[in-house]
């Protein structure tokens, strides 16, 4: 068990390796999987009604939603289950994504990132630094919209702050909503022209190869590992 | 129908009785929230203003019951708390509200009791039209009324934050926000709001603006021949004047007069949210996006190769050879 | 009102003091702020409380409740010693210069006369010298020490600034600046109108109240003109209609008087009426009485009131008292000698004093009848309501009807304002399903009354089977046949009496005005006041015409004024004594040589000679009394008496309490507190946002002011640990009410005699019935006791205690 412990710098308990031949790894277990599409479908339906009230030729946005009043009382409801889903995601994934030496070094190099320049990047576990920067600015800007949001709500919180107070958190939540529509497009960009991620969201693994060259020291330790 | 109705010019004159169609409506709006390329409109009608004579005012509330008949609105039948504000706030119920202040004057050693009608001031950059999301909830006329067209309110209450006053408010019942309309729809048919024509001491009266002003400035002379010596009108340059003003005896402290802005505008927050935030964020939204889709259309996409295949086979092969 | 509402607007100087017009009469109070916004005029408010009415206002002075005598003879004593006097005016239009009995006198808060068992003046000695020409010795010089002028002058002494700030609690600044603003206008260009209500009234001395501002115009030569007068705010719409047309337990129509049990006949009756003058070629128009009574008799009995009966005289009732005033009838009430009681727009549960004995009152008669459009506590006094209206249901035996009426908006008719103004008005609005207007119901409970004494005879059944009732619809009297009588007509051709051959008015034919009324039954009129609001030129009470010529605020032409479409009364005295204008910019009526005309109808014969007939036509004198005689029965100047609960004893005779001369009934006495047990002093008032008891049945004016409260200032609550909008009891000997706190700058504590003295302002309009907010009147609180004249009960003045509650009956 001990053993066990100390092997699991970089990976998690469910990740392990599927078949051998040829070589599948499995990165999200399904409750995971389905966590995250929520959470990708609210995100992206909150930006969607965030942008038609943000910006008013987006206004009919709204429409999706049944028209503005609808889109009103429902956005923050979204954001509650956001919010929900990305805690349940956090205390599943934030073990993996404390920032270490290595990623430092990823950084660095990012440009060979881009010019896939792979022999002169690091050895990385399960997540590289930009998926651990997803991970944290997706955490705190939730935090934010979570904390700002509950300020303007007005329905349910008519008078829970100054209306002075209330100015800040409409302009931070919108201001942190940008934010995260830049870290979306940055994830979602990410996990397309990274060929062959998108199957661990999907399907749960990625080829032997990906976790090879993206998160070598992921596949290791999983390959070694006897759980 | 008959022809229009003429532009009220007072609300102590007996209106017209005629049925009239109305003379103010969507091709008078200058101003929509959330509509900024809206064409001027073919006409301007003469800006108006509603004037609140605080030194004339004997806070007989009769205000707030004309308003309340007049929009059919059933404010709450409360409870007292100590002080004669009733209903106790502004309310989707209760448009218009006396306000009472009890007034040492350190200057005088006279006391004061100041009281003052609160309500929408009509602004002419008004806070609440600028903040709103939704397309012609809110708009302006070009004589100067803030209208709410609660058909296309969200019920969002973002009015609320970017007014300077305080004014709006949501109904629980129908989750659309509520203020003085300074009775447009009697003004477009020639009548003054209700407020002004119920005022038993003319303390509210409503005319164009311009008569208006020349009005308070009467009223002034006569508060300075009275001993208040810096009475003056409350038509803060803040948010481009206003179209509800105010005679104070004490201009130089609007503050006195029930927390009454000394110096209103719409809050920096609000025009840094709707302002440089909202071109900033869409320009960073849109380059990203367009970055990324260029990226990817151009870019070498980052593939695994068969190399990178074959090293994890070869290593998860020699793992399971170690661990078997 | 001598004036009228439109006229305020003409003031230099508005002092509402006894009042809070700003707040009980805003409609009205637009006449002050139009006099200030237009004309610069000043308004001054002398209240125990700053009111809405001192927000507006230019100076305020406070006061404490019920010391009024003594402000108003301070002021009279500061205008005197700084000869802001109008001179010419007091010397020939004021009975300053007629010479008093050298037996009248005054000593310790008491005149000569007092009889200590009776509680009452022999009034002998209040009395002029007579001359052996049987007219008043004057001594127009003004040097007599025995002069009314002199009189005054030695009566006020007392009244220093000093005294006045010891006795009111008003600081001295405060009160010498009021002197000194009322002051300037004894000058003929400056005019300063008094407006008071019930803050003057609601006192066991609120005639002498009264007396004392009327007896300051005078002096300062106020009365008569554009912007003066002494004008009384009538409370409800048509609570001015009431008094004239008599509904009055001692007066029949157009103030005349019902007939006390020693006037047994018609000429014993008229022997003190139709008063002489006093002085030589005066006109005491007094002396046609009898036109107006005949043709009031005549108008009540038609052919049965003739010559050779009296005109019907035995038909009257007679009082065996001065009054069956709602005191009187409500002691009687709760002594079980009274059977059944018609009440008809009042609401005495909640508006007459001691509601205790209101309630034991109405539990032990037998029949109760209530009028009213709207519930009321009164009619459903027998209901329990909790602490608001605890009531054993079970032991109470009367019996109950409502009926429900129109309320003025369903109807037509007039009103008639505070200006006397009969301004007639249509239905606005249908009446609900069961209402009925008021005259048919009294048509129908008239027909069936008639009808059993047809039947049975009965003790007396002549004054109702003769009764006329020559309406078109039995049943239904419309308010224009009433209105027609009222006026009146010719029951004969009147002749002219400068040529018999010259008819008048044919028979038949309405009268013009009261000046055609006779005395020997050719005529009827059943209220000789309102004679000229429907005449053959119609319904003059319907006029809508407002043209103003030259601004004078007298709209001559708008609806009709009592008496002869006059809108000033005593506007002769507008003028000199040549009949010129004091002031020209102030024309009323002018002499041209021949006779008097203006802008508004001349309160004088119009070719009276100016220098030969005074203005004031209604006295005896011919001029404005100065010296009341025997007029009021507490005094013929207006002395300082306490409240009957006082925190201060009265400091001109620590033996008196309240008005030595008013009316106590024993049981009531035992119920009056001193200030050891309960040591603040409680007044009464009203608000802006409703209307007595009826607006808490309207859901909008409910919304503005929902619930019951007292008003105490910050000092109190600080003594008595009460917090803003906390929960408190306020009791007095007679009962005791929860309130909300109101704790504000705008009550002070106020320094008499030494002494600390706090007012809790405890406002009227709450009950068990309608949509506000349960809650209590002041009358749970308020003694039963009147005002010596009149017996309006003491509302303005009182004893209570107050203290913080936690968990009380309130929300």
């Amino acid at each position: 068990m001990t053993q066990g412990m100390t092997r699991r710098h970089f990976s998690d308990r469910g990740d392990r390796i599927l078949d051998r031949d040829p070589v599948r790894v499995g990165r999200y277990r399904l409750f995971t999987r389905i966590n995250h599409w929520i959470i990708a479908a609210t995100t992206i339906l909150l930006l969607l009604s965030g942008l038609a009230f943000y910006w008013p030729p987006l206004f009919w946005l709204t429409a999706l939603f049944g028209g503005g009043q609808t889109a009103r009382w429902l956005h923050p409801i979204l954001g509650l289950v956001l919010a929900v889903g990305y805690l349940l995601m956090f205390v599943q994934l934030v073990a993996r994504n404390i920032p270490r030496h290595d990623d430092l070094v990823w950084l660095r190099h990012a440009r060979d990132v881009m010019d896939q320049n792979e022999e002169k990047l690091p050895t990385l576990g399960k997540y590289n630094a930009g998926q651990k920067f997803v991970f944290w600015a997706m955490a705190g800007l939730i935090l934010i919209l979570l904390g700002t949001g509950t300020m303007i709500w007005h329905e349910v919180f008519p008078d829970l702050v100054s209306i002075p107070a209330r100015r800040w958190a409409v302009l931070g939540h919108s201001v942190a909503a940008v934010l995260m529509g830049l870290t979306f497009i940055l994830h979602v960009y990410a996990g397309i022209w990274t060929r062959g991620t998108l199957s661990a969201m999907t399907r749960g693994w990625v080829t032997g190869g990906w976790a090879w060259r993206h998160h070598r020291k992921w596949l290791k330790e999983v390959a070694g590992r006897r759980d | 129908m008959t022809g229009l109705a003429p532009e009220p010019v007072t609300a102590a004159a007996n209106p017209p009785v005629e049925p009239l169609e109305t003379n103010l409506g969507a091709r008078d709006v200058v101003r929509a929230s959330a509509m900024p390329d809206l064409p001027a409109p073919d006409r301007r009608l003469t800006e108006v203003a509603k004037l609140i004579d605080v030194s004339k005012c004997i806070g007989c509330k009769a205000c707030q019951s004309a308003c309340a008949e007049w929009n059919e609105t059933h404010p709450e039948i409360g409870v007292n708390t100590g002080v004669y504000e009733n209903p106790p706030d502004l309310s989707a119920e209760m448009f218009t509200l006396m306000r009472f202040t009890e007034y040492d004057n350190p200057a005088t050693g006279d006391f004061e009791w100041l009281i003052r009608k609160d309500g929408c001031m009509h602004c002419e950059e008004p806070g609440c039209l600028a903040a709103c999301p939704a397309p012609g909830a809110i708009v302006q006329y070009s004589n100067g009324i803030v209208d709410f067209i609660h058909e296309n309110c969200i019920g969002c209450g973002y009015c609320i934050i970017g007014c300077p006053f305080d004014v709006p408010r949501i109904s629980p019942k129908d989750n659309r926000s509520y203020k003085c309309t300074l009775c447009s729809d009697r003004v477009g048919v020639g009548q003054g709001p209700a407020c002004a024509k119920a005022c038993p001491t003319q303390a509210i009266v409503f005319g164009t603006k311009t008569a208006m002003i020349e009005h308070a400035n009467d009223r002034i002379a006569d508060l300075k021949s009275r001993g208040y010596a810096n009475a003056g009108i409350y038509d803060p340059a803040g948010v481009g004047g206003t179209h509800v003003i105010y005679v104070l005896h004490h201009a130089d402290q609007p503050s006195l007069y029930s927390g009454l802005p000394d110096d209103p505008q719409v809050a920096s927050t609000v025009s840094a949210w709707k302002g440089a935030n909202k071109t900033i964020g869409l320009a960073a939204l849109g380059l990203a996006a367009a970055g990324a889709v260029l990226h990817g259309l151009f870019a070498r996409a980052n593939r695994v190769s068969a190399e990178d295949e074959a090293e994890a086979q070869a290593l998860v092969d020699r793992s399971g050879e170690g661990s078997a | 009102m001598t004036n009228s509402w439109t006229d305020i607007g003409n003031t230099d100087l508005a002092i509402v003091m006894g009042g809070n017009a700003a707040e009980a009469h805003p409609c009205g109070f637009k006449w002050v702020t139009e006099a200030k916004a237009n004309r610069g005029a000043r308004l001054i408010v002398v209240d125990p409380r700053f009111t809405r009415t001192a927000a507006v206002a230019d100076y305020y002075a406070p006061i404490r409740p019920g010391s009024d005598i003594a402000f108003l003879m301070g002021v009279i004593r500061w205008c005197i010693e700084n000869d802001k006097v109008q001179w010419e005016y007091v010397k020939n239009y004021t009975s300053a210069a007629f010479l008093v009995r050298d037996d009248y006198g005054w000593a310790d808060g008491l005149f000569t006369g007092y009889n200590d068992e009776t509680h009452s003046y022999d009034m002998t000695s209040w009395e002029y010298q007579i001359g052996d020409d049987g007219f008043a010795k004057v001594d127009p010089t003004l040097q007599d020490p025995r002069c009314v002028w002199n009189l005054l002058k030695a009566h006020v002494d007392i009244y220093t600034p000093e005294f006045v700030s010891n006795v009111c609690g008003t600081p001295v600044d405060r009160f010498l600046k009021v002197c000194e603003m009322i002051g300037e206008t004894s000058a003929t260009d400056k005019v300063m109108t008094s407006m008071y209500a019930l803050g003057w009234t609601q006192h066991s001395k609120g005639s002498q109240n009264i007396r004392g501002m009327a007896m300051l115009q005078l002096i300062l030569g106020n009365i008569g003109l554009r912007g003066g007068g002494v004008n009384a705010l009538r409370g409800h719409s048509n609570i001015q209609g009431l008094t004239d047309i008599g509904l009055m337990s001692n007066l029949i129509p157009g103030y005349l008087n019902i007939p006390r049990d020693t006037e047994v006949d018609y000429a014993t009756y008229m022997s003190t009426r139709a008063n002489k003058p006093l002085r030589p070629n005066q006109t005491s128009y007094w002396q046609n009485y009898g036109k107006f009574m005949v043709s009031f008799m005549k108008a009540m009995w038609g052919d049965a009131a003739t010559a050779e009966n009296d005109w019907a005289y035995h038909y009257l009732p007679k009082l065996d008292v001065p009054s069956y005033d709602i005191l009187r009838t409500f002691d009687m009430m709760a002594k079980g000698e009274v059977n059944l009681y018609f009440c008809q727009g009042f609401n005495p549960l909640l508006s007459f004093p001691n509601r205790a004995k209101v309630t034991e009152g109405l539990s032990k008669l037998k029949l109760l009848v209530v009028m009213d459009p709207l519930q009321t506590e009164t009619a459903h006094f027998w209901e329990n309501h909790g602490t608001f209206n605890d009531v054993d249901t079970a032991s109470i035996q009367t019996e109950v009807l409502e009926l429900p009426t129109t309320c003025f908006a369903e109807d037509e008719g007039a009103l008639v304002n505070s200006g006397r103004w009969l301004q007639w008005h249509w239905a606005g609005a249908t009446p609900p399903e069961m209402a009925r207007r008021d005259i048919e119901i009294m048509a129908n409970i008239f027909r069936r009354v008639r009808k059993l004494y047809e039947d049975e005879g009965g003790a007396f059944p002549d004054p109702i089977l003769n009764l006329t009732w020559d309406y078109a619809e039995e049943l239904a009297p419309t308010a224009a046949e009433l209105a027609r009588e009222m006026n009146g007509r010719a029951l004969t051709d009147l002749l002219d009496p400068a040529d018999p051959a010259k008819v008048l008015v044919p028979a038949g034919k309405q009268v013009k005005n009261f000046s055609q009324l006779r005395d020997d039954g050719s005529t009827m009129s059943g209220c000789w006041i309102y004679s000229g609001c429907w005449n053959e030129d119609g319904n003059m009470m319907a006029r809508r015409d407002n043209t103003d010529p030259d601004n004078t605020g007298a709209f001559l032409n708008w609806a009709f004024a009592w008496p002869m479409n006059r809108r000033i009364l005593y506007n002769r005295a507008s003028a000199d004594l040549q009949g010129k204008a004091w002031d020209p910019t102030r024309k009323l009526i002018e002499w041209d040589g021949e006779k008097w005309a203006g802008y508004d109808v001349p309160d004088m014969g119009v070719t009276a000679k100016p220098e030969e007939v005074m203005p004031f036509i209604m006295t005896n004198e011919g001029v404005g009394k100065l010296f009341s005689r025997k007029g009021m029965v507490d005094g013929p100047f207006p002395t300082h008496m306490e409240p009957f609960e006082s925190p201060v004893e009265n400091v001109l005779n620590p033996k008196l309490r309240g008005n030595p001369a008013a009316r106590v009934f024993p049981d009531d006495l035992a119920q009056m507190a001193t200030s050891d047990e309960f040591p603040f002093v409680g007044t009464s008032y009203r608000l802006t946002e409703h209307f007595h008891y009826w607006t808490k049945h309207n859901p909008v004016n409910a919304a503005l002011q929902p619930e019951f409260f007292v008003e105490i200032s910050e000092q109190l609550a600080a003594e008595r640990g009460i917090r803003l909008g906390q929960q408190v009891r306020v009791w007095s000997k007679r009962g005791e009410v929860w309130a909300k706190a109101v704790v504000t700058k705008r009550i002070r504590p106020l320094t008499c005699a030494g002494k600390t003295v706090h007012v809790v302002g405890i406002p009227l309009h709450w009950g068990f019935t309608g949509v506000a907010r349960k809650g209590w009147g002041p009358n749970s609180l308020t003694p039963f006791v009147g005002d010596a004249n009149i017996q309006t009960p003491e509302f303005k003045a009182f004893l209570v205690n107050i203290e913080p509650v936690e968990g009380g009956p309130l929300a």
